[in-house]
């Protein structure tokens, strides 16, 4: 039994005119510590999943587990969810946003407060507590967000592509320093992307997806060599062109053969 | 590549040049007013007006004084402006409370739909001699007078903002385990305080036309009854005396929503 354990999930969505199957028949087992890459084109359900694992619905069958216990129903734990954008609050300064979930688990003493304020520091922000979103700039943001959602001490991290709306530099920056954080704290991470070198730079293994229904495909376990590097050296190793093209490859053969 | 002297005189010179518009601004805006009420008297007096129906500053002025001097101005007065802000706090209230139970239930919301409809397109001042029968020839009606007339436009616009906030921001608290009741206070309410702030806005406005004809129908006391009461026995220095008093004070009351607004959002 893994740390978290995703059990043969089905789930259709239904319109008035339509039924669309998302996922089928997805089971994977996760370790506590691993960083795990869903990767697949737009359409692939991966999203989804994602949605499913942080308990925001129920899917029509299957069930998940962590630590043995079921997600869905269990409100005694949290889990850190990082979007597209950072949707810190507009109206909220930045230390009322990285206190948001802890307020609201009831949670926010001296002690946690303290800690939340070093995690600003963790992610090179410190000095702009008192400070508005707008005032930031994008990569900050999602920064001040990626702390927002440590603060709660997470026992998983979802990262639902939080880089897609960065600059380049930026992105390969945030990149390192959330492979950094993670690594640091210990954290299970999963991430979802459409970008094949943020697959093989970040993470310990690549689960990619088939899109209409969403279906695993192939699964590709990083080498130890280039999991042991920071993600931006890791896209300057010598395998990672190779996997790079095993996997352009394979996602080139689902387009011509879709559904297989 | 420019000094710091060159640069901070350039930059003294653009301060200049917005100052000297703001004085453009308010000297034009003050021609108005002079200009304004300077002509209407100076038509008044040599009758280019008929002064039995224009009136004058001069006589308006006078007729003021007046009333100031016999407290009868300050008694009215303070009955409208009270039944006013009664009016509009009970209407912007009950509005953006009817609003967040339609975002509690949606079934609720649903069902009620055609019904706001009906509401919202029908005159509300046409329900004043029923609220008057109901509630009695007094300052109830007059309020609910007040009231009745933003409540319904409230609660729509103020349930679509509801639901436009971005759901994603309703995602991160959820993620939190948040309840319904904290994703209210914590992103909804908040993301919302423009729109309901600019529906204040058009709620004073609106609170003062519900209580000038409350108190037209009513006849008793306060700003509107002045105005029925001067039409009545042909008395304009009145009609536009109260006329210009409640210009003012709904002048005021609109600054005060603005002061408000400075207050409570605080990001922009």
């Amino acid at each position: 039994m893994g740390f978290l354990t995703i059990n043969n999930i089905h789930h259709t969505f239904f319109t008035e005119k339509t039924s669309t199957t998302a996922l089928e028949n997805i089971s994977l087992d996760i370790e506590e510590g691993e960083f795990i890459s869903f990767l697949g084109p737009s359409g692939c359900g991966k999203t989804t999943l994602l949605s499913i694992i942080a308990g925001l619905f129920y899917p029509t069958s299957g069930n998940i587990l962590l630590e043995n216990k079921p997600i869905h129903g269990d409100t005694g734990f949290s889990i850190g969810y990082m979007l597209q954008q950072d949707y810190l609050f507009p109206w909220k300064t930045i230390e009322e946003n990285i206190m948001l979930g802890l307020k609201l688990l009831q949670k926010d003493d001296a002690v946690s407060r303290t800690q939340a304020l070093k995690l600003l520091g963790d992610v090179g922000l410190s000095g702009v507590e008192k400070q508005f979103p707008r005032q930031l700039s994008g990569g900050m943001r999602q920064r001040a967000a990626l702390a927002r959602t440590l603060a709660v001490d997470p026992k998983i991290l979802l990262l639902d592509e939080p880089f897609s709306a960065l600059d380049y530099q930026t992105k390969l920056k945030l990149e390192d320093l959330v492979s950094d954080t993670l690594k640091a704290f210990g954290k299970t991470a999963v991430l979802v992307t459409h970008d094949i070198g943020e697959s093989i730079a970040m993470s310990d293994r690549v689960y990619l997806f088939t899109a209409k229904p969403g279906r695993i495909h192939k699964t590709f376990t990083i080498p130890a060599e280039l999991r042991s590097l920071s993600p931006f050296e890791a896209r300057n190793h010598p395998l990672y062109p190779e996997l790079f093209q095993t996997i352009w490859k394979e996602l080139e053969s689902l387009e011509i053969h879709p559904g297989n | 590549m420019k000094s710091t002297r060159e640069i901070n005189s350039l930059h003294d010179q653009y301060k200049a040049s917005l100052r000297k518009e703001k004085r453009w601004v308010h000297f034009f805006q003050l021609l108005i007013f002079i200009t304004f009420f300077t002509l209407w008297e100076a038509f008044s007096r040599m009758e280019w007006i008929d002064p039995l129906i224009f009136s004058s500053p001069y006589k308006v002025w006078s007729l003021f004084l007046e009333k100031v001097m016999d407290g009868t101005l300050l008694s009215h007065l303070s009955i409208t402006v009270f039944e006013t802000l009664l009016g509009f706090l009970i209407g912007t209230l009950l509005g953006t409370g009817l609003a967040a139970i339609l975002w509690w239930s949606s079934l609720l919301s649903k069902i009620l739909d055609p019904y706001l409809v009906i509401l919202n397109a029908m005159p509300k001042v046409a329900l004043g001699p029923i609220l008057i029968v109901a509630l009695g020839p007094n300052m109830t009606s007059i309020v609910a007078m007040g009231a009745i007339i933003s409540i319904i436009i409230t609660t729509i616009v103020v349930y679509t903002s509801f639901r436009e906030v971005d759901p994603n921001y309703l995602k991160v608290l959820q993620t939190f385990g948040a309840s319904r009741l904290q994703m209210f206070k914590e992103a909804i309410l908040p993301a919302s305080f423009p729109t309901i702030i600019s529906t204040l806005k058009v709620n004073v406005g609106l609170s003062w036309v519900g209580v000038i004809v409350g108190e037209f129908l009513v006849s008793e006391k306060g700003l509107g009854y002045m105005i029925i009461y001067g039409f009545q026995v042909f008395n304009f220095n009145l009609v536009l005396l109260s006329l210009l008093i409640i210009a003012v004070f709904a002048t005021i009351m609109y600054q005060l929503v603005e002061l408000l607004e400075r207050k409570l959002i605080k990001n922009n």
